[in-house]
């Protein structure tokens, strides 16, 4: 039989170069989806439990009298519903995420096959200590892991994320303050600081005092100096900095923070940059805390779940919050209580249990999979791209510190952009109409209009020389006078600029059942 | 390496284009003093295969839950996860994106919160919900602290059956931060006088229901005397699956509701990463902590999300923020948003009579056997039983005979004189048989 092929035209046929209104308000695989609570039904589930024969309830009286509103979804509906969702996310998975200071690299598949092996996802924190020897063993090699890798004695596990763990930092620091009498309370953080920083020192009662950024982009240790006094706790600073530096002076700054009986945290966000290649432990660290799954790598999720264990120097090592893995002839144990403490003074609990597991499995994963010479060459990969982005755009696009190298992240200002009617927020709306999420903007606070971009090491060259050009091509057009394809943009997302004032000002927090329409209202009988 | 794509070509035009002649000269900035040339002292890359079969040997080397009889709950509990929720948070674009800074190109993310934080004040009975916590420990020091926010008052009171790891929480952090907490004694039968530690001086009251002992807890009366006071109510809950069947926080009056969402589509993971719900009331919207996800509308008038009220937060008020807290738990809060989803008011009403039936059924067998009593009268899926030796050599005996029987609550109070409870949870997973596999195994072990 052959095919009747009349009347279909194997080439395209002449169309109007605009789209017109379609009737669904669909555009082909780009779908409008409704909220569940628009689509699902009270009366339905999309799971199936199994019958059986009733008891006597026990609930003192405490049942339920309303049932909530919850609609449900069958599972094809379910399963449609959050794939199309799913569908107007950008994701690491689809393109590059240049986000500084928030490093969106690979996440390797086996990673997440290995969290989910029933024996480590599948297994209760309670269960007793014989029948989980190999979860407890994991955290064990995780945690002599992050040891080695930072030159540390100790180190705390249970942080369920960075700013957790600089929680539990400060925590350990106050702690270590208490037991020698000392009611120091000033903390010293940087400008440049992540805002996590100064937001953790307040939650514990500090009084935070800034120091100014040099000229060059890092922290003048002249400047600590003539801050420290008898009274500053700590000093919070992030290395490699957010301005995508390496502080030179940090050994110089550490050595004066210890002479001044302050302790020295250390925001280990960027820990990537340097894995391999400096251990923190060297530089005079007393605390800092590891973003498992920046440096480590983990899904992030849609914004966690993440991890952040804490190393800590010999000084802050007996104030560990609990609990911790330990290893004996018979086996691993798990230090619940102080009273099995043996010496050490934890200063309480960070979260009920003994961290986040699933991260954990995924870091070990990790580090196992790239191994001591592999974990170097991820940090020479990633500063080697960030430093190539900085050579190939620092003719367009403006460096606030110079053209001086860079750790794994490159910063630049505005000052590009300067009469061209563009700001950064347009340039980086216009980055999505090209496919790319945007850079980190506006942020270091301490650079004017800051583009912070952060390659990780898992980008191809040609994926960079794709960014490069495209970067390129923007910052001319800008210089060119082409406002509209800044000021308009995005047009190709799932959502063209989103009014964020009014989502503060008249804010919508939940859906709520529209308005009963009821029968008219009686009229008078006399009318 | 096979997860890094540069060449040792790609890797030489690079540092050509750059201008130095090798790596080393791009780390110029870091001191002589701590500059590393021998390896770190760990072992060399492995290939996926050696990776898989390193960790499965450590994985084999746990007793998974569901191979045995299982019991254990006391804040964490196993529930039948359906296949299409951990399928749905592998998609690539919810697994491997970023907190939704780019609204417009993170709608997905941004319409599972607000679905999310919906159906969290559904189930709790209040106004507003957040976009998710570290978990429920950590959401009720959140509470805490913002409860003295709002009262200007620096005393809470806990109750004594509060999981004691959440009293630990609450204790550190609040004490850290410079207030005070009064926490009650343990009480695993009877009632304590809550009430009478009211007074004008307090900023709050923490009750859990069901608490670490598994009775219900009625808190209409304890909201009614702290509002009397000028003190707030924080209600916690430990296993959110009793929502769908016992009165909601906020109908008896809570002016914060937290919990742990863990119950509801994520599983046990030997303790995180878990999900922390935190509800309140519309007034305290501003001083709430965490992540927001609000509606708004786009430039050509469509509907639209993004994070909002940023104001309260550590990246516009730093040192004012209302918490320090930067990311939530986004991916744990999308799998309870689409469990609940499957679910529905009829499913979760379903899951949870089945959860307080098996438990019912068995807190009756348990209570059969020769010198065990169950001390709670009226409970939802956990219950604690005494028995007539130590609990926690019981619960030992026990997993030797290959049943996970629950939790000695000496291991949650150490040296408090509750050597003989055992806490025991039952849920939808457990059938007649793994009942029966119970009851003859602690016959055996008290016998």
């Amino acid at each position: 039989m052959t095919m009747n092929r009349q009347g279909r035209p194997s080439v395209p046929q002449q169309t109007t170069a605009a789209g017109h209104e379609t009737f669904t308000g669909n555009r082909a695989l780009t779908i409008e989806e409704p909220l569940i609570f628009e689509t699902g039904r009270l009366d339905v589930t999309g799971v199936d439990l199994y019958a059986q024969e009733e008891t006597p309830a026990r609930l003192g009286g405490l049942r339920r009298r309303t049932a909530p509103h919850l609609p449900g979804l069958t599972e094809p509906e379910a399963v449609r519903h959050y794939v199309r969702l799913s569908q107007k996310n950008y994701a690491i998975d689809t393109g590059l995420y240049p986000l500084g200071s928030c490093t969106m690299k690979h996440n390797p598949r086996l990673n997440e096959k290995m969290a989910r092996l029933p024996g480590f996802g599948d297994i209760h924190p309670l269960q007793p200590v014989s029948t989980v020897q190999g979860a407890l063993e994991l955290i064990h090699l995780v945690a002599e892991g992050l040891k080695v890798l930072t030159g540390m004695p100790a180190v705390a596990m249970s942080p369920k994320a960075g700013a957790h763990g600089e929680l539990c930092g400060m925590m350990a620091i106050k702690a270590a303050l208490r037991a020698r009498g000392d009611a120091r309370s000033v903390v010293l953080v940087p400008e440049s600081a992540h805002g996590t920083n100064p937001a953790t020192a307040a939650l514990l009662g500090y009084r935070v005092e800034s120091i100014p950024a040099r000229a060059d982009g890092t922290v003048d240790p002249e400047a600590v100096k003539a801050k420290l006094a008898p009274d500053v706790a700590a000093i919070m600073l992030t290395n490699p900095n957010t301005c995508g530096l390496f502080e030179r002076d940090i050994i110089e700054i550490a050595e004066a923070v210890h002479a001044a009986g302050a302790f020295f945290y250390c925001d280990g966000a960027n820990f990537n940059a340097i894995l391999g290649r400096v251990r923190p432990g060297d530089l005079g660290v007393d605390a800092m805390h590891i973003n498992l799954h920046k440096t480590f790598s983990t899904p992030h999720g849609g914004g966690g779940p993440g991890a952040g264990p804490v190393v800590l120097s010999e000084a802050l090592a007996a104030f560990a919050p609990l609990p911790w893995v330990v290893s004996g002839p018979e086996g691993f144990d798990l230090v619940e209580n102080a009273d099995k403490a043996g010496g050490a003074h934890p200063f309480g609990r960070m979260t009920a249990f003994h961290g986040q597991m699933g991260m954990f499995v995924r870091a070990a994963a990790w580090m196992l999979s790239h191994g001591a010479d592999g974990m170097r060459q991820a940090a020479e990969d990633a500063v080697l791209a960030a430093n190539y982005i900085r050579a190939s755009l620092s003719d367009l696009m403006s460096l606030p510190f110079g053209d001086r190298p860079c750790m794994h992240e490159v910063l630049f200002d505005d000052e590009f952009l300067d009469g061209t009617g563009v700001t950064t927020l347009d340039f980086a709306k216009a980055m999505i109409d090209e496919g790319y999420h945007p850079m980190t903007m506006y942020f270091p606070l301490v650079v004017h209009g800051a583009m912070l971009i952060e390659p990780t090491e898992s980008e191809s060259k040609a994926s960079l020389d794709l960014f490069i050009a495209t970067l390129r091509d923007l910052a001319m057009a800008a210089r060119r006078g082409e406002t509209d394809r800044f000021a308009g943009a995005p047009r190709f997302a799932p959502r063209r600029r989103l009014d964020e004032t009014r989502a503060a000002r008249q804010p919508v927090l939940r859906w709520s059942a529209p308005a009963p329409v009821g029968p008219e209202p009686a009229r008078d009988a006399a009318e | 390496m096979r997860y890094l794509p540069l060449t040792e070509a790609d890797r030489a035009a690079m540092l050509a284009k750059i201008g130095v002649s090798s790596i080393d000269d791009l780390f110029a900035d870091v001191p002589r003093a701590a500059w590393r040339t021998d390896p770190v002292d760990l072992p060399k890359a492995k290939s996926e295969m050696e990776v898989e079969r390193l960790l499965a040997r450590l994985a084999g080397r746990n007793v998974a839950a569901a191979s045995v009889p299982f019991f254990v709950g006391a804040g964490a509990y196993r529930h039948h996860v359906p296949a299409s929720v951990d399928h749905l948070i592998q998609r690539s674009e919810f697994l491997t994106s970023y907190t939704p800074y780019q609204p417009e190109v993170s709608q997905g993310t941004l319409q599972v919160l607000f679905e999310f934080q919906t159906q969290v004040a559904e189930l709790t009975g209040m106004e507003v919900a957040n976009a998710s916590m570290y978990d429920g420990s950590t959401a009720t020091g959140e509470a805490v602290l913002m409860a003295h926010r709002l009262t200007r008052r620096e005393k809470a009171v806990v109750a004594g059956n509060l999981h004691p790891h959440y009293r630990a929480v609450v204790e550190n952090l609040a004490e850290m931060a410079g207030h005070e907490v009064e926490v009650l004694p343990p009480v695993p039968v009877g009632a304590e006088d809550i009430l009478g530690r009211i007074d004008d001086t307090v900023s709050c009251v923490v009750v859990q229901s069901p608490d670490v002992f598994g009775n219900l807890v009625d808190m209409a009366p304890i909201a009614e005397k702290a509002h009397a006071h000028g003190a707030l109510l924080i209600a916690v809950f430990t296993e959110v699956v009793s929502l769908g069947l016992i009165e909601p926080p906020g109908a008896m009056g809570a002016d914060i509701v937290v919990g742990e969402g863990q119950g509801i589509g994520n599983g046990l993971n030997f303790g995180g990463p878990y999900v922390g719900l935190f509800a309140t009331r519309q007034k305290f919207v501003r001083q709430m902590p965490g992540r927001l996800c609000g509606q708004t509308v786009d430039a050509e008038g469509r509907r639209g999300f993004v994070l909002t009220l940023s104001t309260r937060e550590q990246h516009i008020r730093r040192e004012k923020a209302t918490s320090n807290i930067c990311t939530n738990s986004g991916l744990c809060a999308l799998a309870f948003t689409i469990h609940m989803t499957l679910l529905g008011a009829r499913g979760l009403e379903r899951l949870a009579e089945i959860n307080h039936q098996n438990a019912v059924k068995l807190a009756d067998m348990l209570g059969a056997v020769p010198g065990v009593d169950v001390l709670n009268t009226a409970f939802f899926n956990e219950f604690t039983i005494r028995i007539p030796g130590k609990a926690h050599e019981a619960i030992e005996a026990l997993a030797r005979k290959g049943v996970l029987g629950g939790v000695p609550a000496s291991r949650l109070y150490p040296g408090e004189g509750l050597d003989n409870l055992i806490l025991v949870a039952a849920t939808e997973i457990n059938t007649d048989d793994d009942r029966a596999a119970y009851v003859t195994a602690l016959e055996e072990v008290v016998g």
